[in-house]
């Protein structure tokens, strides 16, 4: 009875989706406030049926009824409850429902916040974002239902959640991840509203701002978390891989972070508007197409869903749809969005449009290497694909370019700065951080490596860059620190976002250069070094779990012949699957990560074990964390919070 | 028309693009793996079977008509889905298919033979995989034509339905295998 009424219930969400998407929309063009009135009960019942048809699914799965084929197939009566209900997201149907009830989610903020915004606006954001649910909606109901029954031959028992996503990083990486993709929707929104309405001013870009900066916020800890996961989960230390997937996360990301400095443009100069506009609709069509990636089968992947090329299909006419209509709508429309004012070469406007096109060419880089095998396997060239060193060759220099015209941007003004000023600030500073820069590599390791080194110097560039800006801000104030905490939520998220970039960069260009691992065979006493550290194995037992049986390592780690850690690496089995997991145990530290993993069990008492020791490996992820963080806190600042419109609005 | 009108169709005519390139991706398929194996002799074997652990065969087993080679496991969910369809084919079409139980148990194979109804004409027991290894095995279950010289035609990854069937039928045909007359 419940999953039906979960079915019931989405099928009620898809109707008041469809309703969203047409009364307000037919309100707006007509000028009728009546219609326009529907748009938020519309919005509001929309996320109260999804959140029924969402509780539905959850609560097959904590009651473990293997009737509905989802939950048997994903899900099993002995998995602890916490699985059970993350197991709701484990597969690609309930993903789907996630990814749909986040969009309602999305859909409810907008129609509860936006009491300031004019009415047509309201009417058509809200329309847009209704269509986009019907799409998936439609989506999920038509190719892809999780509350399909097996009521002959019902199984007793279901086949499992899959081991790799039995982990605390899969209970809340995929919610995150779709909190963002999903997020960019309400930009995608705006700017579709934007174009239809022919309005975009300051109070625009106001409005979508502080959306686009916590969808960006989202997805940028849902990829830190992502990476973090593949690092200990996977097992084999690795914490990027350029896998398809992982790119499909990373594209709508560089591009939402072109659009939330073309945002800052527009807002405070009125300039690139139409730019604006087509980086918010791209921004969310990647999103889009990572669900197609992911989901149709036309690449490979680690963890891509079961390949079905109907829903393929699907997702692709889906695709077109949004993505074609709204480009056609750009190209019709965007004429007439002029941007209003000029400005001169040396300025921050300057500088935020390199860092766009720059942003822009890695992301079409990452598209070309991920769409890579699909192409020549279209022209009939056979199956290929690019590997990682096609993407760091690329990805490598341009950031690096990037973080140098970084320092430079956070120095200057709008409009138009002061070439002497400039010179004056950032001189010293070059000198500096080359000086600094340099030590700081030699200190970590005698022998400099060319990239690490210059990742070291550019990090302390755009560090120096920050802390100047920061007291310029301050200069004609009597009382410094007085001052600096009178600066703005927003003034401080922009320098803590920066700052994370610098710290992911100094974590990613050392644990790139200075990790060493060995994968040795070690019989119990077996001794080996890495670095300033050295392990001792002292054997294997049988151990077991709830739902797994396991073979534990004991591998005593001594630092500078000092004790440092006993670590315990496993490798389980899980019976109702059969298949195998590594759990690697990893010492995490600040300055270092150690790394050990069992790999195969090897005659006598001895194992295939996996050493690794990774410098500043923490810092990678706490990069994403700054960066999260200040995404969050630009929604507090008080200009965003939009008051009553004086205006009333005229049809 | 102006210059500026032009330039704001580009983003659309590079969505139109990748647009067919997906239309054509959808029609390909990535886990349909060129093995190496194809064209190639059966890899050489010798194993004792699932219903006898004394009968051991080789190689020489498989030639003599056009069959299907299925690789399976207990362990293995997708096989389960597959395996009525295996029946449904071992006896409204005549198909003859061998099994390779592989990294399994003989006890749980035997059981699961019983309990499912047994489609095989005979099951290899490849409890190491080494024959899998030979054969460039992916993951459970994998299917292969294999024609009257033991020669390897064809190889399809995934479960095997009534849409792969399809495919596998045409290919078999035109080695000369004939359905069974019902």
């Amino acid at each position: 009875m419940i999953p039906e009424l979960g079915q019931y219930s989405l099928i009620l969400a898809m109707i008041m989706a469809a309703f969203l998407a047409v009364i307000p929309m037919v309100g707006a063009s007509k000028g009728s406030l009546f219609l326009m009135s529907f748009a938020k009960p519309l919005a509001k019942s929309l996320f109260l049926f999804m959140l029924i048809s969402i509780f539905c699914l959850a609560y097959a799965f904590a009651t473990d009824d293997f009737s509905v084929k989802y939950v048997a197939g994903n899900s099993n009566s002995a998995l602890p409850v916490y699985y059970k209900l993350s197991a709701v997201w484990g597969g690609h149907e309930g993903s789907l429902l996630l990814w749909v009830f986040i969009l309602s989610g999305w859909i409810f903020a907008v129609a509860i916040k936006s009491d300031g915004l004019p009415t047509d606006i309201m009417a058509r954001v809200l329309a847009v974002l209704g269509m986009v649910g019907v799409g998936f909606i439609s989506f999920t109901l038509i190719t892809s239902s999780p509350f399909e029954r097996l009521l002959v031959n019902t199984p007793l028992e279901g086949a499992d959640l899959n081991p790799l996503l039995q982990d605390i990083g899969l209970i809340i990486h995929p919610p995150l991840l779709y909190m963002g993709y999903v997020g960019f929707s309400v930009a995608f929104a705006f700017a579709i509203a934007a174009l239809l309405s022919g309005k975009l001013d300051v109070a625009w870009s106001r409005w979508t701002r502080p959306w686009t900066n916590l969808a960006w916020a989202f997805l940028t800890i849902g990829i830190t978390l992502g990476s973090w996961w593949a690092y200990y989960e996977l097992g084999w230390g690795g914490w990027w891989f350029w896998d398809p997937v992982e790119n499909a996360s990373f594209m709508p990301w560089l591009m939402g972070t072109a659009l939330v400095h073309s945002l800052a443009v527009t807002e405070k100069r009125g300039l690139f508007k139409s730019w604006t506009l087509l980086l918010a609709i791209f921004t969310f069509s990647l999103s889009l197409l990572g669900t197609f990636l992911v989901r149709s089968g036309v690449l490979t992947s680690v963890h891509s869903f079961a390949a079905d090329p109907e829903r393929g299909l699907f997702i692709l006419v889906l695709l077109a749809i949004t993505v074609g209509g709204s480009l056609l709508l750009y190209a019709i429309k965007a004429y007439d969005v002029k941007s209003e004012s000029n400005f001169e070469l040396l300025s921050r406007e300057t500088l935020i449009l390199i860092n766009n096109v720059v942003l822009v060419i890695i992301c079409s880089m990452v598209l070309i290497g991920t769409l890579y095998p699909l192409i020549i396997d279209a022209l009939g060239g056979g199956k290929m694909s690019v590997g990682p060193p096609y993407f760091n060759l690329l990805f490598v220099p341009f950031s690096l370019l990037l973080a140098f015209f970084m320092g430079i941007g956070i120095l200057l003004r709008w409009k138009k700065s002061s070439p002497r000023k400039l010179l004056k600030q950032l001189l010293p500073s070059f000198f500096l951080a080359i000086a600094v820069g340099i030590s700081a590599a030699y200190l970590f390791n005698q022998e400099l490596a060319f990239k690490a080194t210059l990742a070291l110097v550019l990090a302390f560039w755009v560090v120096f860059s920050l802390i100047l800006d920061a007291f310029s801000k301050v200069s004609n104030k009597a009382d410094k620190l007085v001052g600096l905490s009178k600066l703005s939520p927003s003034y401080w998220a922009m320098q803590i976002a920066h700052l994370g970039v610098v710290v992911t960069m100094v974590g990613v260009a050392l644990v790139a250069t200075y990790s060493e691992e060995r994968d040795i065979r070690m019989v119990p006493g077996d001794i080996v070094t890495l670095a300033e550290y050295s392990f001792e194995f002292q054997g294997a037992e049988k151990i077991s779990g709830p739902n797994y049986s396991a073979d534990m390592g004991t591998i005593e780690v001594l630092k500078n012949n000092q004790f440092f850690a006993t670590m315990h690496p496993e490798k389980r089995f899980y019976p109702a699957r059969g298949s195998m997991m590594t759990e690697a145990d990893i010492n995490a530290g600040l300055f270092a990560d150690v790394f050990v993993a069992l790999g195969e069990p090897l005659a006598d008492g001895a194992w295939a074990v996996r050493l690794q020791y990774k410098p500043f490996m923490r810092w990678v992820w706490f990069g994403g964390v700054l960066m999260m963080f200040a995404g969050m806190l630009t929604v507090f600042d008080r200009r965003y919070k939009i008051r009553k419109s004086a205006l009333p609005v005229t049809a | 028309m102006s210059m500026r009108r032009v330039l704001l169709f580009i983003p659309l005519v590079i969505c139109i693009v990748l647009g067919f390139l997906f239309v054509k991706g959808l029609s390909l398929n990535p886990t349909e793996l060129p093995s190496a194996k194809i064209g190639k002799p059966f890899p050489a074997f010798s194993l004792a079977t699932i219903r006898n652990a004394n009968e051991v065969l080789t190689e020489a087993s498989l030639t003599g008509a056009v069959r299907l080679v299925n690789v399976w496991a207990t362990w293995c969910p997708t096989c389960k889905q597959e395996h009525s369809f295996l029946n449904k084919l071992a006896q409204t079409e005549g198909v003859e298919i061998i099994g390779i139980n592989y990294k399994d148990q003989r006890s749980k194979a035997s059981q699961w033979l019983k309990r499912y109804r047994d489609p095989y004409i005979f099951n290899l027991y490849d409890e190491q995989g080494s024959l899998g290894l030979d054969l460039g095995v992916y993951g459970a279950p994998e299917t292969y034509i294999v024609d009257a010289q033991a020669i390897i035609r064809y190889r399809h990854v995934g479960e095997v339905n009534a849409r792969v069937w399809v495919d596998i039928k045409a290919k078999m045909q035109a080695l000369g295998w004939s359905p069974k007359k019902s």
